[in-house]
């Protein structure tokens, strides 16, 4: 091990022990009778085993065996409300929908502190404190809606939103209508314009790939006042980010991020030239934790460097999700210095899926 | 590995974003592909006026001489493919690895985009149906004794390509002389015509801004479409059919070609088993203007096992073997659903295959690692029986017992009938339908077309509109 590696392995090692720690705090929670949420208690007594003792790593997660997508499709939501804040007011958010009946998490406050978490990554000269923000983005049921606005009041910003149903887009191209879809996309680009134009003091912008480029195709973002773009949603290819750089972003700062509303969102490894604009992200550790498995055997993660599904795991008080298999595919990225854990590079559709899901669009 | 870049606007450009296309043969990885995302096409074509004002520089004659050169460039050079050099026979082989075609077939569709490079003039005098060319560059003046004015209706043709056959890239080639930019999308396993088609151009002298090449998805496609003014798509029913009612864009499906054989004609059959076996089989049995069925009112027994006992002599063969006029198919997968559904056709009473009897193989056959469709002949009792008008990527053909009476209704749309009759009732019905798109009234195989003609549309009246126009007479 050279000297420079030396550090970056001892921050790997802490990271580690403290998520083995924060492992065994939540567990503790989630599996006891007075803070427990009603699913994972019933869960526990018919394990025959009592994870609160026998759990003691991040590791030992998987003797609980893998989260199955239907358990959060349809109810009773309040099996997974942690009797811990039983008397706390509790939003339910939605996943995307194009895969049948959505899955529903519950939230007290998690997306608060995640997107807390999260600020301190985009650069204060991109983002400026106190600016406003316009959400180009999906509104409804889904966490990004309350998630962005946080945010901006977080930063001592007002956020100006649009609406925009995702489901309505993916209807109308599974019914063969993509002109209708392209009106709507307009629409609702043409909603955030105005916004644009009639609010001076909006520098900072939450859209997705897609509006972002119908966005740069109707005005420049710089003579908009646009400095920082923070971008999620969908998908995001290399070619993308370099294409929203290098024709799309004239000088603005751009932080992809992958995230959902089952885990929260993992923030986007600065660029470097060596990485060629590739979409490199870090899950928020301990609070979530990304991997990348062999799809054939999802207790086995690949190598560094390797493809396979990712899995999450969301280890928050609110919410507890061991080792839930993802529809992505990505690369295995190596821990580095600004956050010691392991990455994903590129995630896209995971391909064994591919043919029976229409991805985001909107 | 051979990398082929995006051109915008005629410059490379090599994306993050590739595709990688496998050699048929070996399986093993043969070119990298840059793809384009749906948002750069966008964004290139909001400027469309640069590359139209370049090419509108350039008399009509000019860029004749261009597409005169441009034909010797493509036939005999050594041409920019991405980072290195193609010449001319690097083009066959490639073309043949990944899209099967034996080299001989290769050659011949070189000689097809050669022919209407080089005879550019004469087809675009077929277009224009022999517009003076200076009529053409002024956009005004007198033809025949009639004042004429003429005006784009784009300032750039947008081309979805398939992979079938280099042929077809003869079809949008004319807009280079009719001053029409072009956007080009290749199919995603050829695109080596249509990019040295462009170099080609580049080399004689045309302005590269006029020629955008964009290998991307489907979203893509549509993009190029939608943001074209006018446009062109090649493909299969499912994928031309959303664009079913834009009058902006011409369709290019499947052909359903065929020769109907008159009652006049039919006793005669034998003499006309040349033009039968050349029509199904020629290029391999690839193009749209193959024919997929012979429509008779007698002899329809004996006009099968004859074609079926000419086309079984027709077997695979190495892709170099010059005497080979079989393509494999580059996805087996494709090759054993197509045997699959015409198995399924089968199953209805009232058609059988005839080939059978005459070969000694299974339809499909593997050879390593290439899956061929051997030479198909059904027999067909009636014309209502679904195996009766189908048509396939390899030599596949219904012979259809009719009635007089049932034609041209029965044969349903068709991009081209040869007609083997001197009746004149059925020339004259034939000429009337509307169904018919090319008619060749005697022994003319329906795989040798005249360039100069118009072929499912014609280009000079899809990219031209004609206004009224009159001159004050100086007094």
């Amino acid at each position: 091990m050279s000297t420079a590696e030396a550090p970056l392995q001892a921050n790997i090692q802490e990271s580690r022990a403290n998520l083995d720690a924060w492992v065994r705090e939540v567990v503790q929670w989630h599996f006891a009778p007075d803070t427990g949420c009603p699913f994972w208690l019933n869960y526990a007594t018919e394990l025959g085993w009592d994870p609160r003792k026998e759990i003691q790593t991040y590791d030992d997660l998987s003797r609980l065996g893998p989260f199955q997508d239907e358990w959060l499709r349809g109810g009773p939501v309040r099996r997974w409300v942690p009797k811990g804040y039983q008397n706390r007011p509790v939003y339910t958010f939605e996943t995307g929908g194009s895969t049948g009946v959505p899955k529903s998490r519950i939230n007290i406050e998690d997306f608060r502190l995640d997107y807390e978490a999260f600020s301190p990554t985009l650069p204060d000269e991109f983002f400026p404190k106190g600016s406003d923000w316009l959400s180009l983005g999906p509104t409804g049921p889904r966490r990004l809606r309350l998630a962005v606005e946080h945010l901006a009041q977080f930063r001592a910003g007002i956020c100006f939103m649009i609406d925009l149903d995702p489901r309505w887009v993916i209807k109308l191209l599974k019914m063969g209508q993509p002109k209708m879809a392209e009106q709507y996309k307009q629409h609702v680009v043409e909603q955030g314009l105005t916004l644009l134009r009639a609010h001076d003091n909006i520098r900072c912008l939450f859209t997705t790939p897609k509006l972002l480029e119908a966005l740069c195709e109707k005005v420049s973002l710089k003579k908009l006042g646009i400095t920082g773009v923070f971008c999620g949603g969908t998908e995001m290819t290399p070619q993308f980010h370099r294409f929203a750089v290098e024709e799309l972003l004239e000088g603005a700062y751009f932080a992809p991020t992958y995230g959902n509303t089952l885990m929260g969102l993992a923030v986007h490894k600065p660029r470097r030239e060596e990485d060629n604009f590739a979409v490199i992200y870090y899950p928020p550790l301990p609070r979530a934790m990304i991997e990348v498995v062999d799809p054939d055997n999802p207790d086995r993660v690949v190598d560094y460097g390797e493809t396979g599904r990712v899995r999450l795991t969301t280890l928050t008080k609110e919410f507890f999700m061991p080792r839930f298999l993802e529809r992505d595919e990505a690369e295995r990225e190596p821990p580095c210095e600004l956050y010691p854990w392991d990455g994903v590079r590129n995630v896209r559709p995971f391909s064994r899926l591919q043919a029976n899901v229409v991805e985001g669009v909107y | 590995m051979i990398h082929i870049p995006i051109l915008r606007h005629g410059e490379p450009y090599k994306s993050l974003d590739v595709a990688r296309v496998a050699h048929h043969q070996t399986r093993e990885q043969f070119v990298e592909i840059s793809q384009a995302n749906a948002g750069l096409i966008r964004r290139d074509l909001r400027d469309q006026k640069t590359g139209r004002e370049k090419l509108a520089a350039f008399s009509t004659a000019e860029l004749i001489q261009i597409c005169s050169r441009a034909a010797e460039y493509f036939l005999n050079d050594a041409l920019p493919l991405g980072d290195d050099a193609q010449t001319a026979e690097d083009y066959v082989r490639q073309i043949s690895a990944t899209t099967g075609m034996p080299h001989v077939l290769a050659r011949r569709n070189m000689g097809k985009i050669h022919g209407v490079l080089a005879e550019a003039g004469s087809v675009l005098n077929g277009l224009t149906r022999n517009i003076d060319w200076e009529v053409l560059d002024r956009g005004f003046g007198e033809f025949g004794g009639q004042s004429l004015s003429f005006y784009p209706r784009a300032e750039s043709l947008g081309v979805v390509l398939p992979n079938n056959s280099p042929g077809v890239h003869s079809l949008w080639i004319p807009a280079v002389p009719l001053k029409i930019p072009l956007v080009l999308k290749p199919g995603s396993a050829e695109p080596w015509s249509p990019y040295r088609i462009i170099q080609a151009f580049i080399k004689a002298g045309a302005p590269p801004e006029a020629f955008s090449f964009y290998p991307t998805d489907h979203p893509g496609a549509s993009e190029i479409l939608r943001n074209c003014g006018r446009g062109m798509i090649f493909g299969d029913a499912s994928s031309t059919s959303l664009w079913a009612n834009d009058p902006r864009i011409e369709i290019h499906g499947p052909g359903y070609s065929k020769i109907v054989i008159g009652e006049d004609c039919i006793d005669d059959w034998k003499d006309y088993l040349d033009v039968m076996v050349r029509s199904i089989a020629d290029n391999g049995g690839r193009s749209c203007i193959n024919a997929s069925s012979v429509w008779v009112t007698a002899h329809a027994e004996e006009i099968s096992e004859a074609l079926a006992e000419r086309l079984a002599a027709i077997t695979p063969r190495a892709a170099e073997d010059e005497a080979a006029q079989l393509a494999p198919f580059a996805d087996p997968n494709v090759a054993t659903r197509i045997s699959r559904l015409i198995d399924q056709g089968l199953t209805e009473p009232g058609a059988r295959e005839v080939t059978a009897a005459h070969r000694s193989s299974e339809r499909l056959v593997t050879d390593g690692e290439c899956s061929y469709l051997l030479p198909t002949v059904v027999l067909c009792e009636n014309a209502e029986h679904p195996m009766a008008n189908k048509e396939f990527m390899f030599p596949f053909v219904s012979v259809v017992k009719t009635t007089p009476e049932q034609i041209p209704a029965a044969l349903g749309p068709s991009l081209v009938v040869t007609a083997i009759t001197s009746d004149p009732e059925l020339i004259n019905k034939l000429v009337s339908s509307p169904n018919v798109d090319r008619l060749n009234i005697g022994a003319v195989p329906t795989s040798v077309i005249s360039w100069d003609q118009p072929h499912e549309g014609n280009l000079f009246e899809h990219l031209y509109a004609r206004r009224a126009f009159q001159r004050a007479v100086a007094v």
